[in-house]
Order: structure tokens, then sequence, then C-alpha cells
């Protein structure tokens, strides 16, 4: 199975009735010509977004992921495959004929006009009647809260104001969808965070469909219905982000959001539905499932948080690894570990620091790790 | 310690600059005013307004005039234009050719003015063009083509590309998009080019002398009355033409802060 194929597959929204789907993305290609060779930017991407979803397109720099994006604004034509808008092909229509609208990262207001003037610039386009003009502009500012700041200019105001402005001027339009180029990408870490449930608020509030482009995992997590996780012009993963970041599909998707230990090693039996890996002189790795035998070889990745750091050998029907701390660092709300493992391997381990501040253990302590086998998740490669 | 001394030294020497810059000119408005008796307009002899009254008395020198004004407002209208479009595509693409474009507006600002006007002449003689305000202008268009690129370059470049995709995002057309979004952001580079390339042409001695054939500009005309005597109506359509200058410049400021 393609890559491709796994992003097309995991297309149908949660909750979504038989509906035509907001965006259709049908096996788009861009390619790109680079000092005589032909670079493939997109290599395939098939996908679906629902009506109202908020989805997010995340991946590293380079990832394809703005391409894709601007493939569907319109700035960029699709070497192969469609683009469809509420069913309608609109692969070969250009961006000002195109019923979405777009958040650039560098906000892209027009200096010379207001906030008004910027607000009102796509209606006036699409010549609607003054009347409307500005009862929209206004109801629109109140919705991002810079009413009485119509007279401002873009240059007078703060990141965060110019943001709320750039947001409005695209959403007063109604659009079938928004698409957002990593709009916080400028905005400090506190303003950051407030912007994100502000957007989460006002997505809610206008019911239009958010396609966000980001490379900051937190902020995918945190505000997305569904996430497309993009390496290398294809979809790694496409699902919401709890099964993202609880059962990553690639090793990449694994690296790349959050923290995530890989662990390699031999089924050596099955068991009570679980397979149980060798690892090191005594200890072992539970993965839950029937999918293997005795022989295979399996990689699976454990969260920093599932693992519990102890002194003693656990009991019962858990993975447990022995190893010793080689660091600890004090994070506030929870302490890091990293544990080496006889074999070379290292283990992050994440404890909350909910009974005292003294931590479990010590640099150059021997330790046991261990966790449920349903947090072994056995991964592609 | 910098005592008083040295501030004083400071103010003393930064009004001798400036009476050093605006000393010709000082001189040349009260000179229009002179009452002079004899032909040279070098010593006051008295007061008067006459040369404002007759200003246009001296029927060539107002044809030297009409046409300086002329050539300088068509050229620099066709500069403007030509300029702009020269700029906006330097600044923004990139293209075959694109080096050699640079150099050439280059090129053009650093040739002598005596080269550009002797070559001038020699195209149009072995082309039998014939010398008058239509050369003079076409010359004062590729003199000054070259400033106004480079002032609308160095806006183009300071835009954000952005700033235009999302004028077409918002629905507009190219034209459009040309209309209400880049040339009102390029405008003051666009607005200091078209300022520049009046001044180099309502002032230009040099090249227009190559190319002029019988024709007569403001600054061939002052140059021919040297040896007879300069009419104090020079004086006071210096004096004018300095004044619509002033006035220029302020309102400019005025609207750049309004802008900001």
């Amino acid at each position: 199975m393609t890559k491709t194929q796994a992003g097309a597959e995991g297309a149908t929204a949660p909750s979504a009735a038989p509906q035509v789907p907001a965006i259709e993305l049908d096996g788009v290609v861009k390619e790109y010509l680079a000092h005589g060779e032909v670079v493939q930017a997109v290599k395939g991407v098939t996908l679906s977004i629902a009506e109202g979803e908020f989805f997010s397109l995340l991946g590293p720099s380079g990832c394809g992921k703005t391409t894709t994006m601007r493939m569907i604004a319109g700035f960029e034509d699709p070497s192969r495959g469609a683009v469809r808008l509420r069913g309608q092909d609109v692969t070969d229509v250009p961006p000002n004929k195109r019923d979405v609208n777009m958040v650039f990262q560098s906000y892209a207001l027009f200096p010379h006009m207001n906030v008004w003037e910027n607000v009102a610039f796509g209606l006036r386009r699409r010549k609607v009647a003054e009347a409307d003009i500005k009862r929209r502009v206004g109801e629109m500012l109140e919705i991002v809260d810079l009413t009485g700041r119509e007279k401002r200019r873009p240059r007078e105001m703060s990141g965060g104001q110019q943001q709320r402005v750039a947001l409005a001027r695209a959403l007063v339009n109604r659009p079938r969808a928004l698409l957002l180029d990593e709009p916080l990408g400028a905005l400090d870490l506190k303003l950051r965070q407030a912007m994100q449930i502000e957007l989460k608020r006002i997505q809610r509030e206008v019911g239009i469909t958010f396609v966000y482009v980001t490379h900051d995992q937190s902020e995918a997590l945190t505000m997305s219905d569904r996430i497309a996780v993009m390496n290398n012009g294809l979809i790694e993963q496409l699902a919401p982000p709890r099964e993202i970041y609880e059962r990553p599909a690639t090793t990449f998707v694994a690296g790349f959001i959050g923290t995530s230990n890989l662990l390699t090693g031999e089924v050596e039996r099955v068991a009570d539905g679980h397979a149980v890996l060798k690892a090191g002189e005594d200890g072992r790795v539970l993965v839950a499932g029937g999918a293997h035998r005795a022989g295979d070889p399996v990689a699976i990745t454990v969260r920093p948080e599932k693992i519990m750091i102890s002194t003693e050998e656990p009991a019962g029907e858990v993975s447990a690894v022995r190893g010793t701390v080689s660091e600890v660092v004090y994070l506030g709300t929870y302490n890091s570990y990293v544990v080496g493992l006889p074999g070379g391997a290292e283990v992050t381990v994440f404890q909350q620091n909910a009974h005292d501040s003294s931590s479990t253990a010590e640099r150059g302590d021997s330790v046991w790790l261990s966790w449920q086998p349903q947090h072994s998740y056995a991964i592609g490669s | 310690m910098r005592g008083k001394f040295g501030d004083r030294l400071l103010h003393g020497y930064t009004w001798l600059i400036i009476a050093w810059l605006t000393a010709p000119i000082a001189v040349m408005i009260i000179f229009g005013f002179n009452d002079k008796k004899s032909k040279s307009n070098t010593s006051w002899q008295g007061f008067t307004f006459r040369w404002y009254r007759e200003l246009f008395a001296d029927s060539s020198l107002t044809e030297a005039l009409v046409n300086s004004l002329q050539v300088a407002v068509v050229s620099t209208v066709l500069t403007t234009v030509i300029g702009t479009a020269l700029g906006l595509a330097l600044g923004r693409h990139r293209f075959r050719g694109q080096g050699t474009s640079n150099f050439l507006v280059f090129a053009a600002i650093s040739t002598p003015e005596l080269v550009m006007g002797a070559s001038l002449l020699s195209l149009f003689v072995s082309g039998n063009t014939p010398r008058g305000v239509v050369t003079i202008t076409v010359a004062h268009v590729l003199f000054s083509l070259s400033f106004v690129v480079v002032t609308v370059r160095a806006r183009v470049v300071g835009l954000d590309p952005s700033m235009e995709e999302a004028a077409r995002d918002l629905g507009a057309g190219t034209w459009t998009t040309f209309r209400l979004v880049t040339l009102p952001a390029i405008m003051p580079g666009v607005l200091a080019g078209a300022m520049l390339a009046f001044a180099l042409s309502i002032d230009d001695y040099v090249v227009t002398s190559f190319v002029n054939g019988s024709t007569l500009t403001f600054p061939l005309w002052i140059m021919g009355a040297v040896k007879v005597g300069i009419p104090p109506q020079v004086n006071v359509m210096g004096t004018l033409i300095f004044g619509i200058g002033v006035a220029i410049a302020i309102a400019n400021a005025i609207a750049s802060r309004r802008r900001t």
C-alpha cells in the first residue's frame, strides 16, 4: 500500500453525513523545473476535507504543505491531478474566480488602505451593494474585536491586530473555505496561544471550513479536527489529532509529533493476545494485538508520558525494561528522564511532579521502565 | 568636555553651509527686482516690479521657456510610464537579459553627458532626423529614464509579493490588482522618479545643446545671452520655477506625512 492511498483511506470526515466535501484533491502532483531537473514538490496528494472542518496540513519546511495549499487557492497549477471545490472541478480556474480566501503568513495587508478599506476590498470586487458592505464589514470587525479601529492604517497596529485584520479581510467574503498559511508564525508565544483559541472560536462562530498550514505540531494538535502529516511531498498519515499522537502510522510521524521512543526487536512468542519481544537480559516488551508471529521483526513507539519509572521490577502483564538513567531534567510540571538501555537505545520518560518535587531516580541509577501493552504501538517502517 | 564653544562652532558652521547653499538663489531672486539701467544686471540700482510686469516682453525668451516646459512635461510623462514598467519588471521578475538590462540602466546614469550628447547627435544625423523639440524630448527621456527605473525598482524590491496575491485572492483581476494595490504601493517611488526626471529635463544644457538644431530651450537661451547681458526676466522666471519646485516639495512632504 502506498502512502498516498493511506491518505485517501483516512479521508472520510469523522462525523460527516453523506455530503459533497468542501475541498477534494485528487492525485495532485506539482513539479518544478530547477536547474534543468524536474523536482517534485508534491508527489501525489489525495484528500477530501468536509464542510466546516478544521483541517491542518502539518510537516517540516519543504514537505509540500504550502504548495498543496497554494494549489487549492489557485496560485499554483497542479502538474497532474484535480482540485475540486464542492464537487466542482476548479483546476483551471484562476485564484480571483475561486471561492476560497487565504490568510498569508506576512498578512499581506494593503498598506495604503485603512482597516475598513482592507476588509471591504473583496466585497467591492464582487460588486456587493454598498449598504451590505457596510453591514458585513461592521459585523466582521466585531467578530475579530476591531470595532473602533476602522480608520487605522495597518502599520499603526500591532502584529496581533494586523493578523485579525487579515482574517477579517478573508472571512468577510464568506468563502467556501479559508486557507491559512502559518498565520501565527510571526507572533510571540503568548499571543500565539491566545490567537489559537481565538481562531478556533471564530471558526465555530462562522462555520467555515479552515485549512491550516503549519510546521508547529502543538498548534495542529490543539486546533484541528483532522491533520494530514506531510513529508517529502506525500501524506504520511491523515487522522484526528488523538490518533496521530497515540498511533503514529510511520516512523516519521512518530518522530515529528511530540517526543517518541522508537524500539525495535524480534517477536519471541505470542501469548494471550500479546506479542512479546525480548529486550536485554531480563526485559520484555509487550505489544497488544495478534497480528504478529514469532520471528517477525517489529518496530514500536512508546510516548514518554506512558512509561512508569521504578526501582523494583514491575509485576503483571506489562512491558518491563531495565536501563540506566543518563539525564534528569526538571521541567516544572514534570521531570524528563533519559534512560539508556543495554542495547544502546535511549528512552525518554516524562514523570509528573504530582507527589513531591524530589525525583524518583538520579543520574546513574539503575531503574526499571514499564508500560501497558496497548501503549506499545507497532508501526510500519 | 564639549563646552559651549564647540556647540557654537557647530551652529555657526551649519548656518554657514545654509548660507552657502542659498546665497545664489537669494541673489537670483533679488536681482529679479533690480531697476537696472545699463546692459548688465550685476549691480543693484533700485527696486522695481517692472520685470514681473514685462515678464513675456522678450518673445524669444518666452518661446525658449515654453519649449523647455513642453519638453519637460512630455519627457517626464514618457519617462515615468516607461521607467515604472521597467522598474517593476527588474524589481519583480527574473528573466533572460535581466543582468544586461540592469547594467544598461546603470551605464545610462554613469555615461558623461558630453558622450551621450555627441553620440545622440551622430545617431540623429546619420538617421537624417530633423533636430528640434522631438529630438530634445527623446534625448531627455533617455538620460532621465534610468533615474525613474532606480527609484521605482527600489520601491518594488521592498514590496511584499504576497500583497498582489492577496488582491488576486480577493477577486481582483490583473489590471485591478495593479491599479488598486501595486501602483499605490509604489507611488512614492514613481513620484520621486517623475520629479527627478522633470528637474533633470528643465535645466539640461549639455545634451540638449547637441540635439536642439535651431530650437532654443530656456537654459540654451540664457547661455546665449550671457555675452550680451542676461535680462532680469530670466531671474524672474528662475524665481518662479524655483517657487513652484519648493511648493511641490512642501506638498509632497505634507502628503507623505499624512500617508504614514
